[in-house]
């Protein structure tokens, strides 16, 4: 589901790309009548297909007080239409030898099934009935509200860690509705009612707000003739409106410290507004330098970050840095490390904060930028070892306003990023005053007192 | 639409063909067998390799050994220390991973083609020249110590030690795979030289390949890789278990809103003739997603439950049937009983035939789905290897699932599922459980 989905998709692209002039992914794309984008990769070595069919909205598009909805309204898709009866979607489909689910992020609602190239026209047939004819009973709407809030127990109040992920964003964006849980806020996800779920899937539920997705042994004639006779008839409501607040709060350093009784293992975290492709902040070169950048600097076992805290000065057991540019607003630039037996968080920070002022002071090196550059090109031939990542990064890329060109091209764009780029990408965001820094700390006092 | 759908589920059983998937039985001038599935659409190549013996032959008192060798291999080997061996391996793109199970110590490496050389060669170095330099030794130590201490944070991880354990009280599956805090410290660099010398070996070899690669080329690799390998291993020893199953329940007592528990008892041998039966019937009972009785029952039905599910896992040295829920702590009771119930009435009744045949439809619709990649291709040739269950399995698999029958299905019920011996641990507060 979460924020969490996204930055996994980021990775995979991140690690997209390789040589020059063959494409990454090789799709071909049309339209159809009603305004739906259809993405086709033809892949045959397998007799499969990946069926995906995102829409243009997230948890970042509720209503104000009704954050969940998006993520709900996931789960009633599985509920039932005049056609099909409740919970029957996932049967059919298992009943056809096919794997189902979905997600929900910020930015993004995905559904997906994998399964026989023959049954394709199947599948197709199921999620243009649901996207238009979902009934929503209500005593089913209760029951599975329960079983979203057993999610919201499971993923995050169990988890002291995913409870201090959700206060740290709120301090970073406060404003910008980034700032809220895909899950929602246990206060407001338990009021949410199935009136909202439906105003919600009338305003952004419809063919010109989706983006269909095939990838396996298919072709693309075959694609258009199914989407025509599943999709093609479904009216387009018109844009629906998609206005985000781009606002930022006042610049500032914000520190979020839990102490909690089930921590064991300390960790430090901090999180930058950046660069996205959508709000680049600067130059367009950026969220390319940016992806470099998190690569060299904190991507692998031998980036800086790994080799100045975990390796030479003993001082962590972990630290990475990532970053993800695919978003309908605001990138997100990560930085995490976790203390070693015995070690302080103070002389931890210390030493990120060493390594930042080190790298915006003094730039990078042309030699470490071509060595991240390298490894980012090559994980694009990976991403091309299965089905599933091409169907994913292309509905991601262009769910949220990318086109199929930035992802085909992105080996190129990457290969062009210079060190200059990097090291002013790098003093953009790190030297300025919007993140949030998470502590989470053991809270002994707390425990001798169960 | 319904009526569509209805025809289209008629269909079903003509099953896929594993076109593009053969398996060839590669042997080295030198003796050294590999099965490989090539695959030239991408110029990557895959292997995934097996060694017998893991985390349950660790020495008592030194548990988290196979673990920290797991971390180690690509710390340093030969003349490269642990940042000249990594920046190869980064420089390269070469993914190199290794990772201890319970009864087995396995490892997989992914290349370009164009870097197949050197991957080969790294890794012959990681299995016969491993270093254990101190520096990296202590690094890797304090990631198990911090991994460790998450897993001590993480209900789910606490539950299935306690559920291992209450298993296992005396032998070696109920212990922590990764150790425990003591036991990592106390292992030496003795300890992990004395685990590769002795467990790197070619009578303990398996190795799955899939890829940009022909079997012809592949023969000199094999030798250069693996050839200089010891020819015998020491052997391990581990004694057969039968798990202690009483029906109980332990409570695992932590100041959290869900119940997280792990129930299950006794499963099925791999190598037993039923064990198709057992997995069909799995299906039906808790691993069948959203199709499965137990969803239904407790998710669907009720909201109880995110997650619910059950799966077979064939150990070694002993079978168990492990399924797992989470619900609040003031409703747990009712999950529970749910599980309960529907495993009295599996054991009862058994199956329908039409949720039989659903299982059949599914598990061998969905069999190509698994074969996504270079990577689960080749970790399926090191299975089916591991579990002797014959070169032709690829094909063969989907008929061995076919041929249960009702009849079949409801016998091994009555034997499987056995609701008195249903032994549970649960973290959390849940109301009303013993």
């Amino acid at each position: 589901m979460v924020r969490a989905a996204a930055i996994a998709i980021a990775a995979v692209l991140s690690c997209a790309p390789f040589p020059a002039s063959a494409g990454v992914f090789n799709p071909e794309t049309f339209t159809l009548g009603n305004g739906m984008r259809v993405v086709v990769i033809p892949n045959h070595r397998l007799p499969v297909v990946t069926h995906m069919v995102w829409y243009r909205v997230g948890s970042a598009d509720e209503p104000p007080g009704k954050s969940g909805i998006a993520h709900l309204l996931e789960h009633m898709m599985f509920k039932g239409t005049d056609a099909v009866a409740p919970g029957e979607f996932s049967k059919i489909v298992a009943r056809n030898g096919g794997r189902d689910n979905a997600f929900t992020s910020s930015d993004y609602t995905g559904y997906y099934q994998n399964i026989a190239a023959d049954r394709l026209e199947l599948v197709m047939k199921l999620e243009a009935d649901r996207m238009a004819h979902m009934k929503m009973d209500p005593d089913i709407f209760r029951t599975e509200h329960q079983v979203v809030r057993e999610e919201r127990r499971t993923r995050t109040d169990n988890e002291p860690e995913s409870l201090l992920g959700e206060r740290l964003d709120a301090a970073l964006w406060l404003l910008h509705p980034y700032k809220n849980p895909v899950i929602g806020w246990d206060s407001e996800l338990r009021m949410l009612t199935r009136d909202d779920a439906v105003t919600f899937y009338r305003r952004w539920y419809s063919p010109d707000n989706a983006v269909l997705v095939v990838a396996g042994d298919v072709t693309t004639a075959r694609v258009r003739e199914l989407a025509d006779r599943h999709f093609g008839p479904l009216p387009a409501r018109g844009e629906p409106g998609r206005t985000r607040v781009r606002d930022l709060p006042p610049r500032a350093d914000a520190v979020i410290t839990m102490r909690h009784p089930h921590v064991e293992q300390p960790s430090w975290t901090r999180v930058y507004v950046a660069p996205s492709y959508a709000v680049p902040q600067g130059k367009p070169v950026h969220p390319y330098a940016l992806q470099v950048l998190a690569e060299l600097f904190g991507g692998g076992s031998t980036s800086r970050l790994y080799q100045s805290l975990v390796v030479k000065q003993k001082l962590a057991s972990s630290a990475y840095a990532s970053y993800n540019p695919t978003a309908v607003d605001f990138g997100q630039l990560s930085l995490s490390a976790s203390p070693r037996e015995g070690v302080g968080m103070s002389q931890v920070e210390a030493a990120v904060q060493a390594e930042i002022d080190r790298l915006t002071g003094d730039g990078v090196t042309l030699d470490e930028v071509a060595r991240a550059k390298a490894r980012m090109r090559a994980a694009a031939v990976y991403a091309r070892d299965s089905l599933q990542t091409g169907a994913q990064v292309l509905g991601y890329a262009l769910v949220v306003g990318q086109n199929v060109e930035d992802v085909e091209e992105w080996p190129e764009r990457i290969g062009a990023v210079t060190a200059a780029d990097v090291t002013e990408a790098a003093r953009l965001v790190l030297t300025r005053s919007q993140n949030a820094t998470g502590i989470l700390l053991p809270d002994p006092g707390e425990r001798d007192k169960k | 639409m319904r009526r569509l759908l209805l025809a289209f589920t008629l269909l079903i059983l003509a099953t896929l063909p594993a076109r593009a998937v053969t398996v060839h039985r590669v042997v080295s001038p030198g003796g050294i067998e590999a099965w490989l599935v090539e695959d030239h659409s991408n110029p990557i190549l895959s292997l995934s390799l097996s060694f017998r013996g893991g985390t349950s032959s660790d020495p008592v008192g030194r548990e988290g050994l196979a673990t920290l060798v797991s971390g180690l291999l690509d710390e340093g080997a030969g003349d490269l220390d642990s940042l000249a061996f990594q920046t190869r391996l980064e420089d390269l793109s070469i993914q190199m991973s290794f990772d201890s199970g319970r009864d087995s110590f396995g490892g997989t490496l992914k290349t370009l083609t164009e870097n197949r050389d050197t991957a080969f060669d790294l890794l012959r170095l990681a299995l016969t020249k491993p270093r254990f330099d101190a520096d990296p030794v202590e690094r890797i130590r304090s990631q198990i110590v911090s991994a460790l201490k998450r897993q001590d944070e993480d209900p789910q991880t606490i539950a299935s030690k306690a559920w291992f354990r209450a298993l296992f009280p005396d032998h070696p599956y109920g212990r922590p795979e990764d150790g425990t805090l003591a036991s990592v410290a106390r292992i030496t660099i003795a300890d992990l030289k004395a685990f590769a010398a002795g467990r790197f070996a070619r009578d303990n070899l398996i190795l799955g390949i899939a890829g940009d690669i022909t079997a012809e080329a592949l023969k000199p690799l094999l030798d250069s890789t693996f050839g200089g390998l010891p020819a015998k291993s020491v052997p391990v020893t581990v004694a057969d278990a039968a798990p202690v199953t009483k029906g109980s329940v332990v409570v695992v007592d932590r100041d959290i809103p869900q119940s997280v528990a792990v129930f299950g008892h006794g499963g099925m041998k791999r190598s037993d003739p039923d064990f198709y039966a057992a997995y069909l019937l799995n299906y039906i009972v808790g691993g069948g997603g959203f199709s499965s009785r137990l969803m239904t029952e407790v998710r669907e039905k009720r909201g109880l439950a995110y997650s619910v599910y059950s799966y077979l896992s064939p150990l070694d040295h002993a079978a168990v049937y492990v399924g797992g829920v989470a619900t609040r702590n003031d409703r747990f009771a009712d999950s529970l009983g749910l599980v309960r119930a529907e495993w009295t009435r599996m054991a009862e009744s058994g199956p329908s035939e039409k949720e039989l045949q659903d299982a059949k439809t599914y598990l061998t619709g969905s069999w190509p789905l698994q074969l996504d990649g270079t990577g689960p291709i080749a970790g399926i040739l090191v299975a089916i290897q591991r579990d002797d269950l014959g070169i032709d399995y690829l094909d063969k698999r989907n008929e061995y699932m076919e041929r249960v029958t009702l009849d079949d299905a409801r016998r091994v019920a009555r034997t499987l599922f056995a609701p008195e011996s249903l032994t549970t641990a649960v973290v959390g507060r849940p109301a009303g459980v013993r």
